[in-house]
């Protein structure tokens, strides 16, 4: 009995410290007074309503969701076609190559930050939408890869055969049958990666111009610059659209879960 | 009756390793072939080649006279059912069904019709709207198999589509297909490793030894006039004797035992005087009597061992040189251990098999 007391004890600690930089910033969101601190002298949305309507905080947020939406897309494409690619047993090196999508992951963002700028300059794409999309987009992919290769792995491969061999041509059984199977996978990639280009601070720094500034860039600077409850309620949309994003998840799983 | 298919020369080499060996085989239009053998001897990878999920590394499969090496399996038309069932779990048991049909690009109405005319075939019209995973393992082999069946392919290819089934639905599902087969018309193409499946649901078993044919024929000839050891031993249980041919006469031979007993027996093959041979003694055509019968064949030797079994007693015997196994009818006598009996047969009982 003391033993499961401790465990629960652990357990609750180990939330609490997960959790306690939300509970610490979540309440100052809606502070009336003009700096971040405690006591709250009384309740107010006015931070709320600057972040809508202050210029650099909607544009922030307006770019957060062009970028996040642009990555998402480019990343589930390429992360899921990789892993498709990936399942092939004629693959040479197939294990190496696997890491070698990884290795956004694992490299550190600093140093993928230089390179990506050098490279965009070469090209001309710093300071441009396109330039934070493909940079959010490499750090992206990682996550599609290993949550789309998961989902295939799971597939019988001879259920595809069965699809072939009545009468289906491979592009058909990709789009009746693997790439419905592989759903839960995907949309969990989609997600990951949106989720990724929504927290990316260091490559943006590198690569966005100041008309590319996306909400984590503002809260970043604004930060050093002057430290307002604007943060606090910029932290709050992020969490919220975080916990939202999940249950999407979580009831698109199920409801495909109980499709099977 | 026209050779349907024809495995030509067939070889299949997975890196370093033969797996399929040269071989050829011919299958009519409405048969029943079962390839029969030991786990990797090669009778999945067959079945594969024959659906086009596999190239042979040499040879060519002919489907009614023209070669099909370059045709892509979708465009195959054979229905192939596997052991894992391979249903779309995301569609419901009458989509499954439908598949094959959309493919075709038939119309709404006929595949409605269709579809409920597969589904009764195999009694689960009942469950055109459940998912794959709401049905049992039986019920779900019965999708497979209408969903194989529903678009009228040009060969049916089976790969141990029974093996995960207990043993009552086993055997109600070998008659049911061996009903639709003869029903249908149907050209069957039937991978299984268990060998009472193959005798009751073929016209024809090709016994397979790594990577080759060891004998094909019907049920009767491949239990009865084994052609080699190795089927002989594969196929039910049997009795093998050293011994050295003495004369060959017509389709019999006078074989000597190391005990110096004659026997006299049916030949599988070419054997010549002087040569060493097996030959295959099938337990169940032993007689036990305490008197030299009058059969053929007789040897003498002493009972070690007796065991009833239900449907039969099976008696351990000693002979000078070699043991023995009978199995005798239930309503025989019990032979106690210590016993001396003569163990007869007669020459078409046995077989002499070349080494
Ligand atoms: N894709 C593959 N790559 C390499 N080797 C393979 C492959 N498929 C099969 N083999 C090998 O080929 C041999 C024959 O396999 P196959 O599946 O045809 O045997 P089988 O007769 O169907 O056996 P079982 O009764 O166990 O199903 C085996 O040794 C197997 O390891
Ligand atoms: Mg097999």
């Amino acid at each position: 009995m003391p033993m499961k007391l401790a465990r629960t004890a652990f357990a609750a600690l180990t939330i609490l410290f997960l959790v306690a930089p939300l509970i610490a910033i979540l309440p100052l969101a809606f502070t009336s007074s003009v700096i971040l601190t405690y006591p709250v002298p009384s309740w107010s949305l006015r931070w709320f309503e600057e972040l809508f309507t202050a210029d650099a905080w909607r544009r922030a947020i307006v770019n957060s969701l062009i970028i996040g939406t642009g990555t998402t897309l480019l990343a589930t494409v390429l992360g899921t076609a990789a892993s498709l690619g990936l399942r092939n047993r004629l693959l040479f090196f197939r294990g190496s190559m696997r890491t070698l999508f990884l290795l956004p992951m694992v490299v550190p963002a600093v140093v993928l930050g230089v390179g990506m700028q050098v490279l965009l300059a070469g090209f001309g794409l710093t300071n441009s939408y396109a330039g934070v999309i493909i940079a959010h987009t490499v750090v992206a992919v990682p996550f599609v890869v290993v949550s789309v290769t998961g989902a295939l792995a799971g597939i019988d491969e001879r259920v595809e055969l069965a699809a072939q061999s009545l009468g289906a041509p491979p592009a058909t059984v990709f789009r009746r049958v693997t790439l419905p199977l592989a759903m839960p996978g995907v949309l969990s990639g989609a997600v990951l990666a949106f989720a990724t280009s929504l927290d990316e601070v260091v490559l943006t720094l590198f690569v966005a111009g100041p008309n590319q500034r996306t909400l984590a860039r503002q809260m970043f600077s604004s930060i050093r610059e002057n430290i307002s409850p604007a943060i606090a309620a910029a932290a709050f949309l992020f969490i919220a659209a975080t916990v939202v994003i999940g249950l999407i998840v979580v009831l698109s799983r199920s409801m495909l879960a109980k499709r099977r | 009756m026209a050779e349907f298919i024809r495995f030509d020369r067939i070889t299949k080499f997975y890196g370093p390793l033969c797996v399929v060996e040269n071989l050829d085989l011919g299958i009519d239009k409405g048969e029943f072939v079962s390839l029969l053998g030991p786990s990797g001897s090669g009778k999945t990878t067959l079945l594969m080649m024959l659906a086009g999920f596999e190239q042979p590394t040499s040879g060519n499969i002919l489907l009614d006279g023209t070669a099909i090496n370059d045709v892509p399996t979708h465009r195959r038309d054979m229905g192939v059912v596997f052991q894992s069932y391979a249903l779309f779990p995301h569609m419901s048991v009458g989509e499954n069904v439908a598949f094959p049909l959309q493919m075709r690009g038939m119309g709404r109405a006929e595949i409605e019709g269709r579809v409920k005319r597969a589904l009764d075939m195999v009694q689960l019209s009942a469950f055109a709207d459940r998912r794959p995973s709401q049905l049992s393992g039986g019920q779900q082999q019965r999708v497979a198999l209408s969903r194989a069946l529903v678009f009228e392919p040009r060969v049916v290819l089976m790969d141990e589509p029974l093996g995960a089934l207990d043993k009552q639905l086993r055997e109600q599902m070998q008659l049911d297909i061996r009903d639709l087969h003869r029903r249908l018309g149907l050209t069957i193409v039937f991978v299984t490793h268990d060998q009472s499946e193959a005798l009751t649901m073929s016209d024809r078993v090709a016994v397979f030894n790594k990577g080759k044919i060891e004998q094909i024929g019907t049920p009767r000839q491949v239990y009865d006039e084994p052609a080699t050891r190795f089927v002989a031993e594969f196929i039910g249980e049997t009795n093998l004797v050293e011994g050295v041919v003495e004369a060959v006469e017509g389709e019999e031979a006078t074989v000597r035992l190391p005990s110096g007993a004659q026997i006299v027996s049916a030949v599988s093959g070419s054997v010549s005087s002087g040569q060493p041979v097996f030959l295959s003694i099938r337990p169940e055509r032993v007689d036990l009597s305490e008197t030299r019968g009058d059969a053929r064949n007789c040897l003498e030797t002493q009972v070690t061992d007796s065991v009833y079994q239900g449907d039969h007693l099976r008696v351990q015997l000693q002979n000078a040189a070699h043991p023995l196994i009978a199995k005798l009818g239930r309503r025989s006598r019990e032979f106690p251990p210590g016993t001396r009996v003569y163990a007869g047969f007669s020459a078409g009982d046995c077989r002499v098999i070349a080494p």
